[in-house]
């Protein structure tokens, strides 16, 4: 029923990797602190991996480190994206191709319209594929349609960025951004704090809408709620900035029973 | 800020100024110089009524008066202004033509190339949209946009020194009435040697159907540009008047000290709008326009209102504050400000709101943006005398910095001589954030835009004040002030 770190089940619905980390220890920049000591992780083309973990354990960390944030340092390993070599590429270019972050904390930009910024993210993603920049008529419709996913106001598009947005439309937003750049991987670093439980339902819906063989979703979580309504392939438990455990969604369940202890018992890990 | 975000705002505070061109057109140009013998031939060259040249002569006398008991700049202003050898500048400069033009196919070609080139098409603008453009190159008015339809409101639109011939009565009542020359140092030298400039009055009970504009420009190397404008709004008129000015790259300092005097009467309105784009010099500091103006409007009669828009991207070093005295009952002053500095630009600015009639309301909102090395200062006066029954004011000044080496200081003065005034004062000063960069650059958007997009988003506020023709106009300076190539 336990396994260690090396899921056999369920079988991946499509064999393309879409990203291979190994051995993977970060820092942070400014103190050298050494939050992931070796994490490994394989996500392929459609699955949908939840990583759990007690706080602290470098899941956020995790997250940043994948989408380039400079506070921290990457010391030794390697993250392989959909071929290429993730940790070679600045930060915009990983959004570019296709590698997207739901924020814990969606950042305000006062002033800065909804339509406005999505704009100029959704037209730089197409030029860097090779695509004509989008026209405003078919811009606003795609905005409506994808707003209508996670139940968005479309007067949102004159709003400025996440300023003055309740917590629930923060998220909801974060979600709505990903279903408008059409990534190849998703990150969700906490979505499922602060939201009520009809909020939760919207935005899983989203997500599950979003769902698809050409997409994968890695679901940072605290608890075992969110993966009621995201239903994942694979779970895996950090612990002290490596994966400890591996296994399918039960695993989230046995966890949510016996807590995280359980697993410092199990694994002999300090949590 | 990461090394590269470092460098990017390295290199926007650096982008390179784009109307630095020179435009190769004769000029008529008096020697360099400033005594009693300048303004009378200044005088005469504009065949100006005796009145006038006396009132320039006490102006020079004062002037003259200042410079005894110092060098006469002002010391309480956050500027590092070197010493200005006022001898060496040239007072007067007008490109050579015919005095007189029927249409603008007599304009001078290289002229009109000229406005073409600062995306000013005179003919275009005359034709397409509703605004009337006085141009104003060097020290002269070299043409005026759209006149009949003016005339048939009973508008007079024109070069000053038109109005000087053609409406003596009107320039004699109220030149000076706001800005006396005795107000200050740049004031006093303006009073003596300003060579034009624009007028416009309102008559009683008209909206003026179309915006009207003035854009300067200094041409000649060597030359100071001293132009004065007037504006009277006479009762339950309406106005909205645009400013640009722009001047060519070069080394040398050039110094433009004008002066701008509204008059608003029982129930009219006056918006004035200024997009002030003069050479800053270059990053080291060299060459560049010193913009010492003096702006001021008077809301002469009740539930009058007075409203100044600015957006300052120019000039190496910018004093200017423009200005509302309240004096009717119930009149409003409103003062929108966005000055963005880089490189070693210094700006003092903000605006002055002296509150003597009864109700009267003031607002003041300004956001500065420091870039490179510069230093963006807000002096604002918020001023309640004891006759001004429940006065409001609320201000509102915001600062942002971009990088770590610019600066940005907050000057409010509040003297309330009544208690029963109401006045508010919000102040924020916020470094540019890495949160919000990186909240851009996880959504495909290169840093460049990210910047483009934070700032324009903190100015946005005050954008969307100025008439539409120029917010576009506005936006894409920004834009272009904000420009940096990424490696």
């Amino acid at each position: 029923m336990i396994r260690p770190n090396n899921p056999a089940t369920p079988i991946p619905l499509k064999n393309i990797t879409m990203l291979t980390i190994k051995n993977l220890h970060a820092s942070i920049e400014e103190d050298g602190t050494e939050i992931l000591k070796g994490l490994d992780l394989t996500v392929n083309a459609g699955e949908v991996h939840a990583i759990m973990g007690p706080n602290g354990s470098g899941k956020s960390t995790l997250a940043s480190v994948l989408a380039g944030r400079e506070d921290y340092e990457v010391t030794e390993g390697s993250i392989d994206f959909d071929g290429e070599d993730l940790l070679e590429m600045e930060t915009d270019e990983r959004a570019r191709e296709g590698l997207f972050l739901a924020f814990q904390y969606p950042v305000e930009l006062p002033g800065v319209s909804m339509s406005n910024f999505l704009k100029q993210a959704v037209n730089s993603v197409r030029e860097h594929r090779g695509e004509e920049p989008l026209s405003a008529g078919d811009f606003l419709k795609l905005m409506k349609e994808k707003a209508a996913l996670v139940h968005l106001d479309p007067s949102l598009k004159t709003r400025s960025v996440n300023e003055g947005f309740s917590g629930g439309e923060k998220k909801r937003n974060e979600i709505f951004q990903l279903a408008m750049l059409d990534p190849k991987l998703a990150i969700l670093d906490e979505t499922d704090s602060g939201l009520d439980i009809d909020a939760l339902r919207i935005v899983a819906d989203g997500v599950n809408d979003l769902r698809g063989e050409d997409r994968a979703f890695v679901v940072i979580t605290h608890y075992q709620r969110l993966l009621d309504y995201i239903v994942p392939d694979f779970v895996h438990v950090l612990v002290d900035g490596k994966i400890v455990m591996s296994g399918g969604k039960e695993l989230a369940l046995e966890l949510e029973e016996k807590g995280y202890d359980w697993i410092k018992a199990d694994t002999g890990q300090a949590v | 800020m990461s090394e590269n975000g470092t460098e990017l705002l390295h290199e926007v505070a650096q982008s390179e100024y784009k109307y630095g061109f020179v435009t190769d057109i004769e000029s008529d140009k008096a020697p360099a110089g400033l005594s009693e013998d300048t303004i009378r031939f200044i005088s005469a060259k504009k065949n100006e009524p005796s009145w006038l040249l006396e009132w320039r002569l006490r102006a020079y006398r004062h002037f003259v008066s200042l410079m005894e008991d110092g060098d006469g700049l002002p010391e309480w202003a956050h500027l590092n202004i070197p010493p200005i050898d006022f001898q060496a500048i040239s007072y007067y400069s007008a490109p050579k033509q015919k005095p007189e033009l029927e249409s603008l196919d007599e304009v001078d070609p290289e002229l009109i190339d000229t406005f073409n080139k600062l995306g000013i098409p005179l003919a275009e603008q005359e034709r397409l949209v509703g605004i009337a453009v006085d141009v104003v190159m060097d020290s002269v008015s070299v043409t005026t946009t759209f006149n009949k339809e003016l005339e048939k409101n009973g508008i007079i639109f024109c070069s000053f020194s038109e109005a000087v011939q053609n409406h003596p009565e009107l320039i004699q009542k109220y030149l000076g009435s706001v800005v006396p020359h005795t107000d200050n140092f740049f004031a006093a030298l303006n009073s003596a040697v300003f060579s034009d400039g624009s007028f416009c009055y309102i008559p009683k009970g008209v909206q003026c159907p179309v915006e009207l504009s003035t854009y300067f420009r200094i041409n000649e190397a060597g030359t100071g540009q001293f132009e004065r404008t007037l504006i009277v709004a006479d009762e339950d008129s309406y106005v909205s008047y645009l400013e640009g000015c722009t001047a060519p790259q070069r080394d040398e300092n050039q110094l433009h000290a004008a002066v701008v005097e509204i008059v608003a009467h029982d129930d009219a309105e006056v918006k004035y709008s200024t997009i002030q784009n003069w050479y800053p010099g270059n990053s080291e500091g060299v060459g560049g326009i010193y913009n010492f103006v003096t702006k001021r409007g008077i809301c002469q009669g009740d539930r009058s209102k007075i409203s100044w828009t600015q957006l300052e991207t120019g000039s190496s070093i910018t004093w200017k504050y423009p200005s509302c005295i309240l004096k009717g009952d119930d009149s409003v002053g409103e003062f929108y400000s966005v000055a963005f500095t880089k490189g070693m630009q210094q700006a003092d600015t903000g605006t002055k709101m002296i509150h003597i009639g009864k109700n009267t309301s003031s607002t003041i909102i300004s956001k500065g943006i420091s870039a490179g090395k510069s230093q963006n200062s807000y002096r604002g006066l918020v001023k309640v005398n004891r006759g001004a029954e429940n006065a409001r004011n609320f201000s509102q000044c915001d600062s942002m910095l971009l990088g770590d080496r610019c600066g940005a200081h907050t000057f409010p003065y509040l003297e309330i001589s009544n208690p029963t005034a109401t006045v508010e004062h919000e102040a924020t000063t916020s470094k540019i954030g890495e949160d919000q960069i990186f909240y851009c650059l996880q959504r495909g958007i290169s840093e460049q835009d990210a910047i483009k997009l934070i700032v324009n988003g903190f100015a946005k506020e005050i954008l969307a004040m100025l008439p539409m023709e120029f917010a576009v106009e506005a936006r894409n300076l920004l834009a272009i002030e904000l420009e940096g190539s990424v490696g």
